[in-house]
Protein backbone atom coordinates (compact mmCIF):
# COMPACT_ATOMS: atom_id res chain seq x y z
CA UNK A 1 0.00 0.00 0.00
CA UNK A 2 1.65 3.20 -1.49
CA UNK A 3 1.59 6.18 0.94
CA UNK A 4 -2.14 7.83 -0.94
CA UNK A 5 -3.92 4.60 0.05
CA UNK A 6 -3.00 4.36 3.57
CA UNK A 7 -4.12 8.54 3.81
CA UNK A 8 -7.30 7.46 2.21
CA UNK A 9 -8.61 4.41 4.34
CA UNK A 10 -6.87 6.77 7.55
CA UNK A 11 -9.41 9.36 6.50
CA UNK A 12 -12.21 7.24 6.03
CA UNK A 13 -11.72 5.63 8.96
CA UNK A 14 -11.92 8.82 11.09
CA UNK A 15 -14.72 10.37 9.20
CA UNK A 16 -16.93 7.14 10.14
CA UNK A 17 -15.79 7.42 13.90
CA UNK A 18 -16.91 11.43 14.07
CA UNK A 19 -20.11 10.39 12.09
CA UNK A 20 -20.91 7.18 15.28
CA UNK A 21 -19.31 9.49 17.68
CA UNK A 22 -22.22 12.59 16.85
CA UNK A 23 -24.90 9.35 16.53
CA UNK A 24 -23.62 8.45 19.86
CA UNK A 25 -24.46 11.72 20.93
CA UNK A 26 -27.47 12.54 19.76
CA UNK A 27 -29.29 9.34 20.00
CA UNK A 28 -32.55 10.36 22.15
CA UNK A 29 -31.46 7.05 24.18
CA UNK A 30 -28.85 8.92 25.86
CA UNK A 31 -31.00 11.66 26.44
CA UNK A 32 -31.77 11.14 30.40
CA UNK A 33 -27.94 10.12 31.25
CA UNK A 34 -26.81 13.30 29.43
CA UNK A 35 -29.27 15.60 31.48
CA UNK A 36 -28.24 14.05 34.78
CA UNK A 37 -24.61 14.28 33.85
CA UNK A 38 -24.80 18.31 32.85
CA UNK A 39 -26.19 18.78 36.54
CA UNK A 40 -23.18 17.00 38.35
CA UNK A 41 -21.80 20.39 38.83
CA UNK A 42 -24.47 21.06 41.09
CA UNK A 43 -25.35 17.46 42.46
CA UNK A 44 -22.95 17.57 45.46
CA UNK A 45 -25.06 20.75 47.25
CA UNK A 46 -27.18 23.00 47.44
CA UNK A 47 -29.73 21.54 45.20
CA UNK A 48 -32.52 23.16 46.84
CA UNK A 49 -31.02 26.15 46.92
CA UNK A 50 -30.83 26.32 43.00
CA UNK A 51 -34.12 25.27 42.87
CA UNK A 52 -34.46 28.29 45.05
CA UNK A 53 -32.69 30.66 43.03
CA UNK A 54 -34.47 29.46 39.81
CA UNK A 55 -37.68 30.41 40.91
CA UNK A 56 -36.46 33.94 41.97
CA UNK A 57 -34.79 34.97 38.33
CA UNK B 1 -32.36 13.84 45.82
CA UNK B 2 -32.33 12.50 49.09
CA UNK B 3 -28.85 10.87 48.87
CA UNK B 4 -27.10 13.52 47.33
CA UNK B 5 -28.04 16.51 49.46
CA UNK B 6 -26.49 14.72 52.04
CA UNK B 7 -23.58 16.39 53.89
CA UNK B 8 -20.24 16.81 51.59
CA UNK B 9 -17.78 14.56 51.60
CA UNK B 10 -14.16 15.72 53.04
CA UNK B 11 -12.67 16.82 50.40
CA UNK B 12 -9.29 18.25 50.03
CA UNK B 13 -9.22 21.30 49.71
CA UNK B 14 -6.20 22.32 51.32
CA UNK B 15 -3.85 21.24 47.81
CA UNK B 16 -6.44 23.18 46.26
CA UNK B 17 -5.82 26.54 48.01
CA UNK B 18 -2.33 25.83 47.86
CA UNK B 19 -2.46 25.57 44.17
CA UNK B 20 -5.02 28.34 43.78
CA UNK B 21 -3.00 31.39 46.13
CA UNK B 22 0.17 30.45 43.75
CA UNK B 23 -1.32 30.86 40.69
CA UNK B 24 -2.23 34.61 41.56
CA UNK B 25 2.11 34.86 42.98
CA UNK B 26 3.21 33.64 39.80
CA UNK B 27 0.64 35.13 37.43
CA UNK B 28 2.46 38.70 39.05
CA UNK B 29 5.70 37.11 38.86
CA UNK B 30 5.48 35.77 35.37
CA UNK B 31 3.64 38.80 33.47
CA UNK B 32 5.61 41.55 35.33
CA UNK B 33 9.00 39.35 33.79
CA UNK B 34 6.41 40.18 30.61
CA UNK B 35 6.61 43.62 30.95
CA UNK B 36 10.35 44.12 31.30
CA UNK B 37 11.30 42.39 28.46
CA UNK B 38 8.79 43.91 26.38
CA UNK B 39 10.42 47.38 28.04
CA UNK B 40 13.80 46.05 26.88
CA UNK B 41 12.41 45.81 23.01
CA UNK B 42 12.03 49.74 22.90
CA UNK B 43 14.69 50.28 25.73
CA UNK B 44 17.49 47.66 25.23
CA UNK B 45 19.57 49.97 27.76
CA UNK B 46 17.33 47.90 30.67
CA UNK B 47 19.63 44.56 30.64
CA UNK B 48 22.08 46.51 32.12
CA UNK B 49 24.84 44.62 30.40
CA UNK B 50 24.10 42.17 32.12
CA UNK B 51 24.55 38.84 30.76
CA UNK B 52 21.54 36.60 32.86
CA UNK B 53 19.35 40.23 32.32
CA UNK B 54 19.15 39.96 28.74
CA UNK B 55 15.77 39.36 26.34
CA UNK B 56 17.22 36.11 25.46
CA UNK B 57 17.37 34.43 28.99
CA UNK B 58 14.27 35.71 30.72
CA UNK B 59 12.06 35.35 27.20
CA UNK B 60 12.24 31.62 28.49
CA UNK B 61 11.89 32.42 31.67
CA UNK B 62 8.55 34.70 30.96
CA UNK B 63 6.87 31.84 29.12
CA UNK B 64 8.05 29.01 31.41
CA UNK B 65 6.55 31.01 34.56
CA UNK B 66 2.96 32.38 32.75
CA UNK B 67 2.43 29.27 31.02
CA UNK B 68 3.72 26.33 33.32
CA UNK B 69 4.03 28.69 37.07
CA UNK B 70 0.67 30.62 36.70
CA UNK B 71 -1.65 28.40 34.32
CA UNK B 72 -0.26 24.89 35.77
CA UNK B 73 -0.80 26.05 39.10
CA UNK B 74 -4.52 27.20 38.33
CA UNK B 75 -4.92 23.74 36.14
CA UNK B 76 -3.77 21.92 39.32
CA UNK B 77 -5.99 23.61 41.61
CA UNK B 78 -9.06 23.89 39.00
CA UNK B 79 -8.88 20.20 38.16
CA UNK B 80 -8.26 19.02 42.01
CA UNK B 81 -11.31 20.69 43.02
CA UNK B 82 -13.46 19.67 40.09
CA UNK B 83 -12.56 16.20 40.32
CA UNK B 84 -13.52 15.88 43.67
CA UNK B 85 -16.53 18.25 43.37
CA UNK B 86 -17.80 16.15 40.40
CA UNK B 87 -17.21 12.80 41.75
CA UNK B 88 -18.30 13.30 45.14
CA UNK B 89 -15.52 12.10 46.98
CA UNK B 90 -12.05 12.98 48.65
CA UNK B 91 -8.88 12.79 46.32
CA UNK B 92 -7.36 9.32 45.96
CA UNK B 93 -4.44 10.07 47.64
CA UNK B 94 -3.15 13.18 50.02
CA UNK B 95 0.22 12.41 49.69
CA UNK B 96 0.20 12.33 45.96
CA UNK B 97 -1.28 15.62 46.12
CA UNK B 98 0.88 17.21 48.48
CA UNK B 99 3.87 15.53 46.36
CA UNK B 100 2.64 17.34 42.96
CA UNK B 101 2.30 20.60 44.80
CA UNK B 102 6.03 20.80 46.06
CA UNK B 103 7.63 18.92 42.84
CA UNK B 104 5.77 21.68 40.53
CA UNK B 105 6.77 24.91 42.95
CA UNK B 106 10.30 22.89 43.24
CA UNK B 107 10.12 22.54 39.27
CA UNK B 108 9.76 26.18 38.83
CA UNK B 109 12.13 27.70 41.44
CA UNK B 110 14.58 25.23 39.32
CA UNK B 111 13.80 26.97 36.39
CA UNK B 112 14.11 30.34 38.00
CA UNK B 113 17.65 29.00 39.09
CA UNK B 114 18.82 27.85 35.96
CA UNK B 115 17.12 29.82 32.51
CA UNK B 116 18.81 33.01 33.40
CA UNK B 117 22.10 31.53 33.74
CA UNK B 118 21.97 30.29 30.39
CA UNK B 119 21.26 26.69 31.27
CA UNK B 120 18.69 25.80 28.26
CA UNK B 121 18.12 22.95 26.06
CA UNK B 122 16.93 25.84 24.14
CA UNK B 123 13.57 23.94 22.79
CA UNK B 124 10.63 26.07 22.89
CA UNK B 125 8.42 25.85 25.99
CA UNK B 126 10.62 22.97 27.02
CA UNK B 127 13.69 25.01 27.69
CA UNK B 128 14.36 22.78 31.04
CA UNK B 129 17.15 21.16 31.10
CA UNK B 130 17.37 16.97 31.73
CA UNK B 131 17.13 16.98 35.66
CA UNK B 132 14.14 19.35 35.62
CA UNK B 133 12.69 17.46 33.21
CA UNK B 134 12.77 14.03 34.92
CA UNK B 135 11.53 15.68 37.54
CA UNK B 136 8.59 17.24 35.81
CA UNK B 137 7.54 14.02 34.19
CA UNK B 138 7.58 12.21 37.68
CA UNK B 139 5.57 14.98 39.21
CA UNK B 140 3.00 14.53 36.21
CA UNK B 141 3.09 11.05 36.74
CA UNK B 142 1.94 11.49 39.96
CA UNK B 143 -0.85 13.86 39.05
CA UNK B 144 -2.10 11.64 36.24
CA UNK B 145 -2.81 9.03 38.92
CA UNK B 146 -4.27 11.25 41.63
CA UNK B 147 -6.97 12.23 38.91
CA UNK B 148 -7.57 8.94 37.53
CA UNK B 149 -7.44 7.40 40.76
CA UNK B 150 -10.15 9.82 41.86
CA UNK B 151 -12.16 9.48 38.83
CA UNK B 152 -12.17 5.62 39.61
CA UNK B 153 -13.29 5.37 43.08
CA UNK B 154 -15.99 8.21 42.29
CA UNK B 155 -19.48 8.13 43.68
CA UNK B 156 -21.48 9.36 40.82
CA UNK B 157 -22.00 6.83 37.71
CA UNK B 158 -21.36 9.60 34.93
CA UNK B 159 -17.83 11.23 34.68
CA UNK B 160 -18.31 14.58 34.09
CA UNK B 161 -17.11 16.30 30.78
CA UNK B 162 -14.95 18.77 32.33
CA UNK B 163 -13.06 15.76 33.54
CA UNK B 164 -12.93 14.37 30.19
CA UNK B 165 -11.01 17.39 29.06
CA UNK B 166 -8.75 17.69 32.05
CA UNK B 167 -8.00 13.64 32.05
CA UNK B 168 -7.08 14.43 28.15
CA UNK B 169 -4.99 17.26 28.90
CA UNK B 170 -2.80 15.08 31.15
CA UNK B 171 -2.66 12.31 29.43
CA UNK B 172 -1.19 14.02 26.55
CA UNK B 173 1.34 16.28 28.30
CA UNK B 174 2.66 13.40 29.77
CA UNK B 175 3.02 11.79 26.17
CA UNK B 176 4.70 15.01 25.06
CA UNK B 177 7.06 15.80 27.51
CA UNK B 178 8.70 12.21 27.69
CA UNK B 179 8.64 12.44 24.22
CA UNK B 180 10.29 16.01 23.24
CA UNK B 181 12.40 15.51 26.58
CA UNK B 182 14.21 12.78 24.94
CA UNK B 183 18.19 14.11 24.91
CA UNK B 184 21.60 12.13 25.74
CA UNK B 185 23.29 14.32 28.82
CA UNK B 186 26.77 15.32 28.56
CA UNK B 187 27.25 16.82 32.10
CA UNK B 188 24.64 17.48 34.80
CA UNK B 189 23.40 20.77 33.23
CA UNK B 190 23.69 20.88 29.55
CA UNK B 191 22.19 17.41 27.40
CA UNK B 192 21.37 17.01 23.61
CA UNK B 193 18.34 16.34 21.96
CA UNK B 194 17.77 12.52 20.59
CA UNK B 195 16.17 13.95 17.46
CA UNK B 196 18.29 15.72 14.66
CA UNK B 197 17.56 17.97 12.00
CA UNK B 198 14.10 18.25 10.63
CA UNK B 199 12.69 15.50 12.87
CA UNK B 200 13.91 17.14 15.61
CA UNK B 201 11.94 20.55 14.44
CA UNK B 202 8.54 18.12 14.07
CA UNK B 203 9.12 16.29 17.51
CA UNK B 204 9.51 20.04 18.80
CA UNK B 205 6.16 21.42 17.08
CA UNK B 206 4.08 18.25 17.89
CA UNK B 207 5.13 18.77 21.33
CA UNK B 208 5.01 23.07 21.08
CA UNK B 209 1.65 23.24 19.23
CA UNK B 210 0.10 20.22 21.61
CA UNK B 211 1.89 22.44 24.45
CA UNK B 212 -1.37 24.91 23.04
CA UNK B 213 -3.72 22.27 22.54
CA UNK B 214 -3.56 20.39 25.62
CA UNK B 215 -1.92 22.34 28.01
CA UNK B 216 -3.25 25.34 27.29
CA UNK B 217 -6.68 24.90 25.78
CA UNK B 218 -7.98 21.19 26.56
CA UNK B 219 -7.09 21.70 30.38
CA UNK B 220 -8.52 25.10 30.02
CA UNK B 221 -12.13 23.81 28.26
CA UNK B 222 -12.26 21.64 31.21
CA UNK B 223 -12.11 24.80 33.18
CA UNK B 224 -14.89 26.10 31.16
CA UNK B 225 -17.34 23.32 31.59
CA UNK B 226 -17.63 23.64 35.40
CA UNK B 227 -16.76 26.98 36.18
CA UNK B 228 -18.83 28.85 33.27
CA UNK B 229 -22.09 26.44 34.68
CA UNK B 230 -21.39 27.04 38.08
CA UNK B 231 -20.77 30.73 38.00
CA UNK B 232 -24.01 31.20 36.25
CA UNK B 233 -26.53 28.76 38.14
CA UNK B 234 -27.62 26.59 35.09
CA UNK B 235 -26.12 23.50 33.33
CA UNK B 236 -23.76 24.06 30.14
CA UNK B 237 -25.67 24.80 27.02
CA UNK B 238 -25.36 21.42 25.27
CA UNK B 239 -24.01 18.55 26.92
CA UNK B 240 -23.95 17.05 23.75
CA UNK B 241 -22.62 19.18 21.83
CA UNK B 242 -19.89 19.31 24.65
CA UNK B 243 -18.88 15.46 23.91
CA UNK B 244 -18.85 16.02 20.27
CA UNK B 245 -16.64 19.01 21.14
CA UNK B 246 -14.45 17.11 23.30
CA UNK B 247 -13.71 14.23 20.92
CA UNK B 248 -13.29 16.40 17.55
CA UNK B 249 -10.71 18.58 19.58
CA UNK B 250 -8.50 15.75 20.76
CA UNK B 251 -8.56 13.75 17.24
CA UNK B 252 -7.53 17.03 15.20
CA UNK B 253 -5.15 19.01 17.88
CA UNK B 254 -2.92 16.12 17.75
CA UNK B 255 -1.60 17.03 13.71
CA UNK B 256 -1.62 20.69 13.81
CA UNK B 257 1.98 21.04 14.72
CA UNK B 258 3.65 21.57 11.07
CA UNK B 259 1.68 25.25 10.68
CA UNK B 260 4.79 26.11 12.60
CA UNK B 261 7.51 24.77 10.45
CA UNK B 262 5.79 26.41 7.38
CA UNK B 263 8.26 26.74 3.70
CA UNK B 264 11.00 24.76 5.84
CA UNK B 265 13.07 21.91 5.29
CA UNK B 266 9.79 19.97 6.01
CA UNK B 267 8.49 17.70 4.03
CA UNK B 268 5.58 19.57 1.70
CA UNK B 269 3.19 17.11 1.88
CA UNK B 270 3.10 17.31 6.15
CA UNK B 271 3.55 21.15 5.95
CA UNK B 272 -0.10 20.73 3.80
CA UNK B 273 -1.82 17.95 6.53
CA UNK B 274 -0.58 20.37 9.25
CA UNK B 275 -2.36 23.46 7.31
CA UNK B 276 -5.34 22.10 6.52
CA UNK B 277 -6.24 19.89 9.35
CA UNK B 278 -5.69 23.51 11.48
CA UNK B 279 -8.15 24.92 9.87
CA UNK B 280 -10.74 22.00 10.26
CA UNK B 281 -9.86 22.63 14.26
CA UNK B 282 -11.66 25.65 13.88
CA UNK B 283 -14.71 23.96 14.15
CA UNK B 284 -14.50 22.07 17.31
CA UNK B 285 -13.14 25.04 18.60
CA UNK B 286 -15.69 27.24 17.72
CA UNK B 287 -18.66 24.25 19.04
CA UNK B 288 -17.06 24.58 22.46
CA UNK B 289 -17.32 28.77 22.34
CA UNK B 290 -20.69 28.56 21.50
CA UNK B 291 -21.68 26.04 24.05
CA UNK B 292 -19.80 28.04 26.46
CA UNK B 293 -21.04 31.16 25.97
CA UNK B 294 -24.96 29.86 25.11
CA UNK B 295 -25.07 28.73 28.48
CA UNK B 296 -26.05 32.27 29.31
CA UNK B 297 -28.73 31.49 26.84
CA UNK B 298 -31.82 33.18 29.03
CA UNK B 299 -29.64 34.49 31.85
CA UNK B 300 -27.88 37.84 30.12
CA UNK B 301 -28.53 39.81 32.91
CA UNK B 302 -26.12 38.26 35.32
CA UNK B 303 -23.05 39.84 33.06
CA UNK B 304 -24.35 43.03 34.60
CA UNK B 305 -24.06 42.59 38.06
CA UNK B 306 -21.51 39.56 37.95
CA UNK B 307 -17.69 40.65 37.17
CA UNK B 308 -16.44 37.07 37.47
CA UNK B 309 -18.90 35.79 34.75
CA UNK B 310 -18.14 38.53 32.79
CA UNK B 311 -14.24 37.44 33.10
CA UNK B 312 -15.04 33.80 32.29
CA UNK B 313 -17.99 34.89 29.45
CA UNK B 314 -15.18 37.67 27.69
CA UNK B 315 -12.17 34.89 27.93
CA UNK B 316 -14.61 32.45 25.66
CA UNK B 317 -15.33 35.15 23.39
CA UNK B 318 -11.32 35.49 22.99
CA UNK B 319 -11.15 31.80 22.70
CA UNK B 320 -13.21 32.63 19.66
CA UNK B 321 -11.25 35.23 18.38
CA UNK B 322 -7.37 33.68 18.48
CA UNK B 323 -9.23 30.17 17.56
CA UNK B 324 -10.11 32.05 13.66
CA UNK B 325 -7.19 33.76 14.22
CA UNK B 326 -5.05 30.46 14.73
CA UNK B 327 -6.18 28.45 11.35
CA UNK B 328 -6.24 31.34 9.13
CA UNK B 329 -2.81 32.00 9.93
CA UNK B 330 -1.90 28.14 9.65
CA UNK B 331 -3.29 28.92 5.74
CA UNK B 332 0.33 28.62 4.11
CA UNK B 333 0.19 32.10 1.99
CA UNK B 334 -1.15 34.24 4.93
CA UNK B 335 1.51 32.48 7.35
CA UNK B 336 3.98 33.90 4.55
CA UNK B 337 3.25 37.23 5.62
CA UNK B 338 2.80 36.33 9.60
CA UNK B 339 5.33 34.31 10.26
CA UNK B 340 8.39 35.56 12.26
CA UNK B 341 6.81 38.60 12.80
CA UNK B 342 4.67 40.15 16.04
CA UNK B 343 1.11 39.23 14.79
CA UNK B 344 2.47 35.93 15.87
CA UNK B 345 3.20 37.29 19.68
CA UNK B 346 0.14 39.08 19.19
CA UNK B 347 -1.94 35.78 18.33
CA UNK B 348 -0.33 34.26 21.46
CA UNK B 349 -1.17 36.74 24.02
CA UNK B 350 -4.63 37.02 22.43
CA UNK B 351 -5.25 33.35 23.38
CA UNK B 352 -3.14 33.22 26.42
CA UNK B 353 -4.20 36.59 28.35
CA UNK B 354 -7.35 36.76 27.18
CA UNK B 355 -8.38 33.49 26.79
CA UNK B 356 -6.22 31.23 29.52
CA UNK B 357 -5.85 34.19 31.97
CA UNK B 358 -9.03 35.44 32.20
CA UNK B 359 -10.82 31.92 32.55
CA UNK B 360 -7.93 30.83 35.36
CA UNK B 361 -8.77 34.33 37.01
CA UNK B 362 -12.12 34.22 36.51
CA UNK B 363 -12.12 30.75 38.49
CA UNK B 364 -9.86 31.63 40.94
CA UNK B 365 -12.28 34.54 41.94
CA UNK B 366 -14.95 31.83 42.48
CA UNK B 367 -12.70 29.39 44.32
CA UNK B 368 -11.04 31.95 47.07
CA UNK B 369 -14.34 32.32 48.74
CA UNK B 370 -15.40 28.74 48.97
CA UNK B 371 -12.15 27.69 49.59
CA UNK B 372 -11.63 29.97 52.71
CA UNK B 373 -14.95 29.79 53.99
CA UNK B 374 -16.13 33.34 53.27
CA UNK B 375 -19.37 34.55 51.52
CA UNK B 376 -17.40 36.21 48.96
CA UNK B 377 -14.89 38.22 47.61
CA UNK B 378 -13.54 40.97 49.61
CA UNK B 379 -14.70 43.40 47.23
CA UNK B 380 -16.58 42.75 44.03
CA UNK B 381 -15.80 46.42 42.97
CA UNK B 382 -12.03 45.55 42.70
CA UNK B 383 -12.97 42.19 40.75
CA UNK B 384 -15.26 44.08 38.49
CA UNK B 385 -11.64 46.88 38.47
CA UNK B 386 -9.62 43.90 37.89
CA UNK B 387 -11.66 42.77 34.50
CA UNK B 388 -11.60 46.53 33.21
CA UNK B 389 -7.52 46.46 33.61
CA UNK B 390 -7.56 43.03 32.13
CA UNK B 391 -9.68 43.60 29.04
CA UNK B 392 -8.01 47.21 28.45
CA UNK B 393 -4.71 45.56 28.43
CA UNK B 394 -5.20 42.90 26.35
CA UNK B 395 -6.76 45.11 23.59
CA UNK B 396 -3.72 47.59 23.56
CA UNK B 397 -1.40 44.48 23.67
CA UNK B 398 -2.58 42.20 21.05
CA UNK B 399 -4.07 45.41 18.43
CA UNK B 400 -0.21 46.50 18.83
CA UNK B 401 1.23 43.46 17.70
CA UNK B 402 -1.35 43.41 14.97
CA UNK B 403 -0.17 46.24 13.35
CA UNK B 404 3.43 45.80 14.28
CA UNK B 405 3.33 42.35 13.10
CA UNK B 406 2.20 43.33 9.31
CA UNK B 407 3.63 46.65 9.26
CA UNK B 408 7.08 44.11 9.81
CA UNK B 409 5.88 41.37 7.62
CA UNK B 410 5.02 43.62 4.56
CA UNK B 411 7.96 45.33 5.14
CA UNK B 412 10.42 42.28 4.99
CA UNK B 413 8.86 41.17 1.62
CA UNK B 414 9.07 44.33 -0.20
CA UNK B 415 11.39 44.73 -3.39
CA UNK B 416 12.55 47.32 -5.57
CA UNK B 417 12.22 46.79 -9.52
CA UNK B 418 15.82 44.98 -9.74
CA UNK B 419 14.69 42.56 -6.83
CA UNK B 420 16.26 43.87 -4.07
CA UNK B 421 14.58 44.42 -0.34
CA UNK B 422 13.38 48.32 -0.50
CA UNK B 423 14.21 47.63 3.41
CA UNK B 424 16.76 46.87 6.41
CA UNK B 425 15.94 44.52 8.91
CA UNK B 426 16.69 47.30 11.54
CA UNK B 427 14.30 50.30 9.38
CA UNK B 428 11.87 47.26 10.26
CA UNK B 429 12.74 47.38 13.73
CA UNK B 430 12.54 51.23 14.21
CA UNK B 431 9.12 51.44 12.36
CA UNK B 432 7.94 48.60 15.15
CA UNK B 433 8.80 50.60 18.15
CA UNK B 434 5.98 53.03 18.55
CA UNK B 435 4.06 49.75 18.77
CA UNK B 436 5.97 47.62 21.21
CA UNK B 437 5.54 50.93 23.77
CA UNK B 438 1.84 50.56 23.31
CA UNK B 439 2.33 47.07 23.87
CA UNK B 440 4.52 47.72 27.36
CA UNK B 441 1.72 49.95 28.33
CA UNK B 442 -1.30 46.91 27.87
CA UNK B 443 1.12 44.95 29.87
CA UNK B 444 1.48 46.94 32.72
CA UNK B 445 -2.49 47.36 32.90
CA UNK B 446 -2.51 43.42 32.90
CA UNK B 447 0.08 43.41 35.69
CA UNK B 448 -2.30 46.12 37.80
CA UNK B 449 -4.97 43.50 37.58
CA UNK B 450 -3.50 40.76 38.95
CA UNK B 451 -1.71 43.16 41.91
CA UNK B 452 -5.45 44.53 42.29
CA UNK B 453 -6.16 40.43 42.73
CA UNK B 454 -3.57 39.87 44.87
CA UNK B 455 -4.72 42.46 47.45
CA UNK B 456 -8.71 41.47 47.06
CA UNK B 457 -7.37 37.99 47.74
CA UNK B 458 -5.55 38.91 50.79
CA UNK B 459 -8.46 40.82 52.08
CA UNK B 460 -11.02 38.19 51.43
CA UNK B 461 -8.50 35.35 53.16
CA UNK B 462 -7.25 37.73 56.40
CA UNK B 463 -10.79 38.65 56.79
CA UNK B 464 -12.67 37.59 60.23
CA UNK B 465 -15.59 35.40 59.82
CA UNK B 466 -19.18 37.23 59.36
CA UNK B 467 -17.71 39.91 58.49
CA UNK B 468 -17.94 39.82 54.92
CA UNK B 469 -21.34 39.79 53.15
CA UNK B 470 -22.27 37.68 50.11
CA UNK B 471 -22.58 39.55 47.15
CA UNK B 472 -26.18 38.20 45.39
CA UNK B 473 -24.72 37.90 42.05
CA UNK B 474 -21.85 36.41 42.76
CA UNK B 475 -22.28 34.13 45.92
CA UNK B 476 -23.23 30.84 43.32
CA UNK B 477 -21.45 28.39 45.20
Amino acid sequence: MDQGTVGTIFTLVVFVCFIGVVLWAFSSRNKKKYDEAANLPFADEEQDKIKKDNRES
Amino acid sequence: MSEISQAQPNYNYKVVRQFTIMTIVWGIVGMSIGVFIAAQLFAPVLNFDTPWLTFSRLRPLHTNSVIFAFGGCALFATSYYIVQRTCQVRLFSDKLAAFTFWGWQAVIVLAICTLPFGMTSSKEYAELEWPIDILIALVWLAYVINFFGTLIIRKVSHIYVANWFLGAFMLTVLVLHIGNSMAIPVSFTKSYSLYAGAVDAMMQWWYGHNAVGFFLTAGFLGMMYYFVPKQAGRPVYSYRLSIVHFWALISLYIWAGPHHLHYTALPDWTQSLGMVMSIILFVPSWGGMINGIMTLSGAWHKLRTDPVLRFLIVSLSFYGMSTFEGPMMAIKTVNALSHYTDWTIGHVHSGALGWVAMISIGSVYHLIPILFGQPGMYSTRLVNVHFWLATIGVVLYIVAMWMSGVLQGLMWRAVNADGTLTYSFVESLEASIPFYIVRFIGGCFVVAGMLVMAYNTYKTVRAPKGTLAADPATQAA
